[in-house]
């Protein structure tokens, strides 16, 4: 394993500019060092070929047996690989942390793609309760809808749904990005941290209820404003990075942004920004 | 957790018994402590289809006994004599199983009046009341019940059903769901989640006259749409009023003789997926209980919260 103690001297990726924070006192944060590259090993990780590809039909497969499947292709070096007929099944490709491209010809049920770590999945269908929970990396397209509490506590990544979402979304969100095409349900970015949201249409009610920290542009109508979520100016970077997100996202590339309203936290629940940047990170 | 389901054929007939079966059948994860059918099926609508029971099949937590059949055979004879009271007559008699029986009845009078009497046996609970809806309730899980009454031949346009696990009450059949909507006719009712003020309802409700058979709380649902009905409300009327009336967290179903209805809270708490086409509308807690009867890829979502909705047949 690699030394992670940074000392008094500054890591490699410090040097290069990826982390500009100054950290005092005691951290958990690890940082990556490109000189001990060779010593790290991230389990359950493979090297894939995105031109290798296969399919597999889980029809008749539990779920746990479908994403032993997955696995087993991966280890034998396939980058590429589409489920057939997933028929709504539940906790369909969790836990991958590993490049890949993963296609889901149909629906999932609850907790599809949770817990994942670095695939790009695209979904031809909808999917359930909880899709991407706790993702890390990545990006997920959804074609179709999705239910409630999507995108609950990620923490990295675009995770897009062309349709409408349920309640909750973004619930805890700790990083990345969401994009929803169409509406989405009430208590939307409740109790987010960090990340972003962006809602093409309209929201329900309590938007962004009791929000630490973090962004959500929403294009159509608001239901209500949840406690300490309050309207922010949207900027013009906020306008380039909007035209840029949902390009990148293929969602709304013609969306008119100017009229999209900024919500951001009051910060009089909470106010992490009066905090240590290392307080930050712990509590965090 | 409890799972629900229910489907409704708009312009024709199913084996809707087969179909709500299947759909059930796939949520048994979220509870198998008893399952129950409301099924509305395909009658010439003259004679009034009476389920009922005469004793408790009782599982863990029930504060019911089981009794000898004996018992069953003399409570049987007195609801018989009461009927004959009431000038209603039987023109066809079921016993499935020695507490469950299936009357046909020609009756044409008040049914709260017929209700009362019959229940005023120890022991008798009607189960449901209808020219179409039969409820059929027991211990187990979706196909076990299903087996045991036969159910998989039933014909008809619409059903709801509910697979359970008990939380708020005892593992009987009079806990579990579907709830008839007493006293109303072809009035059932299904539920998952938790109403937080059953208590301050069902005094109210009671004091108004409505009766309650158990101490679950999803009762209180088809006491307190019964009860908006029986002051001129329409179902959905009754619906969009009760998502402020009822406290707590809830997704349930109610379907009368010729239509089918939805309602969530106003926090969206509770799961549902649902899948609308122009002849058949099909829903339940989990996407998988709609691939039972449409393996095929379809377009399904989630309803808002506060959202009822009602189809008719």
């Amino acid at each position: 394993m690699a030394n992670l103690k940074t000392g008094e001297k500054k890591t490699k990726a410090q040097s290069m500019g990826l982390h500009t924070e100054v950290l005092t006192g005691k951290t958990q944060q690890k940082f990556f060092n490109p000189d001990e590259a060779e010593n790290f090993y991230y389990f359950g990780t493979y090297d894939v070929d995105f031109n290798k590809r296969t399919e597999i039909d889980v029809k008749d497969m539990e779920c746990r047996e479908a994403n032993k499947k997955i696995d087993d292709l991966m280890k034998e070096g396939y980058g590429t690989i589409v489920i057939k007929n997933p028929q709504g099944k539940h906790s369909l490709g969790v836990g991958i942390l590993n490049k890949l491209n993963l296609i889901f010809e149909g629906s999932l049920g609850y907790f599809g793609v949770g817990s994942m770590d670095g695939p790009i999945v695209r979904i031809n269908g909808r999917v359930g309760w909880s899709c991407a929970e706790n993702m890390m990396a990545g990006k997920v397209v959804i074609e179709k809808n999705a239910g409630s509490c999507f995108g609950a506590a990620i923490r990295g990544g675009d995770l897009i749904c062309k349709g409408s979402v349920g309640a909750r979304t973004g619930i805890d969100q700790k990083g990345g990005t969401i994009i929803i095409g169409g509406d989405a349900g009430a208590f939307t970015g409740f109790m987010m941290q960090r990340g972003r949201i962006i809602i093409l249409g309209d929201v329900g009610i309590n938007l962004g209820d009791s929000m630490y920290d973090g962004t959500i542009f929403v294009g159509g109508k608001i239901g209500s404003f949840g406690s300490d979520a309050v309207e922010a100016e949207l900027t013009d970077s906020d306008q380039d990075w909007l035209k840029r997100k949902l390009k990148v996202a293929e969602i709304g590339e013609n969306f008119d942004v100017s009229k999209m309203t900024k919500v951001v936290a009051g910060k009089k629940l909470w106010n992490y920004d009066a905090l240590e940047p290392t307080e930050k990170k712990g509590a965090i | 957790m409890c799972g629900i389901a229910g489907l409704i054929h708009r312009g024709n007939t199913s084996k809707v018994g087969f179909e709500l079966q299947g759909m059930l059948q796939a949520l048994k994860h979220r509870g198998e402590d008893s399952t129950g059918y409301a099924l509305y099926g395909k009658t010439d609508g003259q004679n009034f289809i009476m389920r009922f029971k005469v004793g408790e099949n009782v599982g863990e937590g029930s504060n019911s006994v089981m009794e000898d059949v004996s018992v069953y055979d003399e409570r049987k004879k007195i609801v018989d004599g009461y009927l004959k009271d009431l000038g209603a007559t039987i023109v066809k008699e079921e016993r499935t199983l020695p507490y469950s029986l299936r009357y046909e009845i020609q009756y044409d009078k008040d049914l709260m009046e017929f209700s009362q009497k019959i229940e005023s046996v120890t022991g008798v609970e009607i189960l449901s009341m209808g020219k179409s809806l039969e409820v059929i309730k027991d211990l187990g899980n979706a196909e076990a019940v299903c087996k045991r009454y036969s159910l998989d031949k039933v014909e008809g346009t619409h059903a709801i059903g509910h697979a359970r696990m008990a939380t708020e009450s005892g593992v009987d059949i009079k806990s579990a769901h579907p709830f008839w909507g007493y006293p109303f006719s072809d009035v059932s009712v299904v539920h998952n989640g938790q109403l937080t003020n059953y208590w301050n309802n069902r005094r109210v409700l009671e004091n108004k006259g409505m009766r309650f058979m158990s101490e679950c709380d999803s009762e209180l649902i088809a006491v307190y749409l019964a009860e908006k009905m029986r002051n001129g409300a329409t179902l959905e009327e009754g619906m969009k009023e009760s998502l402020m009336g009822l406290d707590g967290v809830f997704t349930y179903f109610v379907a009368t003789k010729d239509s089918l209805g939805m309602a969530k809270d106003t926090m969206a708490a509770k799961p549902l997926v649902l899948y609308e086409s122009d002849d058949l509308v099909a829903m339940g807690s989990e996407e998988i209980a709609i691939r039972s009867i449409l393996p095929q890829e379809i377009d399904t979502y989630d309803p808002f919260d506060g959202m009822v909705k009602v189809w008719q047949i």
